[in-house]
């Protein structure tokens, strides 16, 4: 029973994990750029949202979606600012302004004007309610938790491979000009990808500050490497590859944590990243690309 | 000894360098702070200059360097702290120690590794220093001398700018060297094609392995001068915030320049001191939005970097100083 609470805990942890890595896996997979930034979009969609329940006085779906909305703005202002004048240059320079976005997101929203530089304790917006079914907890933050994943992950697959957006999208992520020539306005579809993303972002940040009440600046980092991990685990680029990245490297922090030691947990992860690497160099789900010469 | 013409203008410039150094300090305008930025600037480039063989002549990217550098600070570190107590034949003995220690790691983690192409490489290392920083925040269970996340202080601070200055030389010329032989030119072949080197006869995972240990075992390098400079050393001053410094430098320098690594990674270090200075108490909270802008419109200007692929013609062998052409020679790097 004990290990089934912690498969509980991991699979929470797991869940908003892909939430954000989901956006990371949808960037890459359109623009082949790692968004180091978009572990501060997280941050700020968990403040916004802090905001909106603890200050505005919004009800909880509201002020979860006000952050999405203002998340997914400031993905699409962070693509057209830093990455879109790079598109056509070596990868190596939009990497290097992704990550002088983060740096810049971080220092930004810790100056005293913006949201500070301490720590908050987040005040949940609802009471944490405790169900017992046989000898096993469920909070109901992790059934909001799963239900809100779960319906945010058949929306995304409908969007993606039912609708034209979508379709322009898988198109663009396979190659830009052929998709341009098939009429598709490739500025804007990877526009809206990083607006997807970031929504998803900031529908994390939100669900992580509910679930780990504490909130900071810098909080998007470890967070943000974890869900690019678990999207390279999974196969980066492919979007299933991402929730079960996720969904593993979730299991494998709360395992450590819970039955080896919580300072071993990011080493093991990172070793598991490392290892599954040097097995399949594509992630799980990942193909392996033929290289032509 | 001959000493070619080109050796002759790279002393003349090293000489005058360390001369203009040392008046300046006669003349009491740098204070012990300015000092220490320095030598800072000086520890970084050679750290910078190893990542510079890893990905801006090799290409391989590797996003873990610092914690190459810490490997090398903690390993020249402790054995200093323990048994060398600052005696100077120690003291190049414990940096050789660090920079061993860190080459030989390279060398453990890199075979397996250097298998992976881009972006998968960048992550296995950012993984191995995640790692490592875990492992040394977690050192004193094992050595409690290691002091583990509460840091280790002790070494003994024997670093002058003499021997920073002297090594940091050696090193350059080191890395010149290297890059114009026939290895340097087997690195290159590889970051412009890889399955193209490999069919004209290049042994790629040994050329990849021999950069990827030379470059780690320069970070260690680089490590064990810190520790000997900065009384305090903490995991935390090797994170991967740490790597992407190395990264920086290397990216904005202009990849496969080293001139332009030099440049960069003394330029960076002053410039991150002098934002303190600029800005003042009041707005010293702004410093880290600043850096941040300056470094997004700078790629966004250059995103070849700075130098993108040209090289001071004092580096190049086999063109004369003097008579040649006026302008830069252009190496034309293609990233």
């Amino acid at each position: 029973m004990e290990f089934l609470a912690q498969v509980i805990n991991g699979l929470q942890l797991g869940l908003v994990y892909a939430l954000i890595a989901l956006g990371y896996t949808m960037v890459y997979g359109i623009v082949k750029l790692i968004n180091f930034a978009h572990g501060d979009v997280f941050m700020v969609g968990a403040f916004i949202g802090y905001f909106g329940f603890t200050y505005w006085g919004f009800p909880f779906p509201l002020a979860v979606l006000t952050s999405m909305v203002v998340c997914s703005l400031l993905g699409v202002t962070i693509e057209r600012v830093a990455y879109k004048p790079l598109r056509y240059a070596p990868k190596i320079a939009a990497l290097i302004s992704a990550f002088g976005m983060s740096l810049f997101l971080e220092y930004f929203c810790s100056l005293k004007f913006v949201f500070g530089p301490n720590f908050r304790v987040v005040k949940r917006p609802f009471e944490e309610v405790y169900w017992h079914l046989g000898g096993l907890t469920i909070s109901n933050i992790q059934v909001t938790i799963f239900i809100v994943v779960v319906v945010m992950l058949i929306i995304l697959q409908y969007l993606i491979y039912r609708t034209k957006t979508g379709m322009a999208m898988r198109a663009v992520s396979v190659d830009h000009n052929t998709a341009r020539l098939m009429g598709v306005n490739v500025d804007n579809t990877i526009s809206i990808t990083f607006a997807i993303g970031s929504a998803f972002a900031a529908l994390g940040g939100v669900l992580y500050s509910v679930a780990y009440p504490q909130i900071y600046p810098f909080m998007g980092i470890m967070p943000g490497l974890k869900a690019f991990t678990a999207a390279v685990l999974g196969g980066i680029g492919i979007i299933p590859g991402a929730v079960l990245g996720a969904l593993i490297m979730g299991q494998v922090e709360t395992m450590t944590s819970a039955y080896l030691s919580s300072q071993l947990r990011d080493a093991i992860a990172f070793g598991i990243l490392i290892l599954v690497l040097l097995i399949r160099p594509t992630g799980i789900l990942g193909r392996t690309e033929t290289e032509k010469v | 000894m001959k000493l070619s013409r080109q050796s002759f203008v790279i002393l003349a410039v090293a000489a005058a360098f360390y001369v203009v150094v040392r008046a300046v300090e006669a003349a009491g305008i740098i204070s012990p702070y300015w000092q220490m930025v320095l030598d800072q600037s000086l520890i970084i480039t050679i750290g910078a200059l190893g990542l510079s063989l890893i990905y801006g002549f090799t290409g391989q990217f590797s996003l873990g360097h610092a914690a190459f550098y810490g490997l090398g600070a903690y390993a020249a570190g402790v054995i200093d702290k323990l048994w060398g107590h600052g005696v100077f034949p120690f003291f190049l003995l414990s940096l050789l120690a660090g920079a061993a220690v860190a080459g030989f790691l390279a060398l453990l983690i890199g075979l397996p590794i250097l298998r992976l192409r881009s972006d998968y490489l960048g992550i296995a290392t950012l993984g191995f220093g995640i790692i490592v920083k875990v492992l040394l925040d977690n050192s004193n269970k094992v050595w409690p001398v290691l002091g583990g996340a509460t840091g280790m202080s002790g070494t003994p601070q024997v670093a002058s700018f003499n021997v920073i200055f002297v090594i940091a030389f050696l090193i350059v010329l080191l890395v010149r060297n290297f890059v114009f032989s026939s290895y340097g030119r087997a690195c290159t072949a590889i970051r412009e094609d890889e399955i193209a080197a490999d069919v004209m006869g290049v042994d790629t995972t040994r050329i990849k392995t021999l950069a990827f240990v030379l470059g780690c075992a320069l970070a260690g390098l680089a490590g064990g001068l810190y520790a000997h400079r900065y009384p305090f050393l903490h995991p935390s001053s090797f994170d991967f915030l740490k790597s992407f410094d190395f990264l920086l430098i290397v990216v904005l320098g202009g990849l496969g320049s080293m001139t332009g690594t030099i440049i960069t990674a003394i330029g960076w270090v002053f410039l991150l001191e002098g934002l303190r200075i600029v800005l003042g108490q009041n707005f010293i909270d702004f410093r880290g939005v600043i850096y941040a802008l300056i470094l997004i419109v700078t790629i966004i200007l250059r995103p070849q970097g700075i130098f993108g692929g040209r090289e001071w013609k004092m580096f190049v062998p086999g063109i004369k100083t003097a008579g040649a052409p006026k302008e830069e020679v252009d190496r034309h790097v293609s990233a």
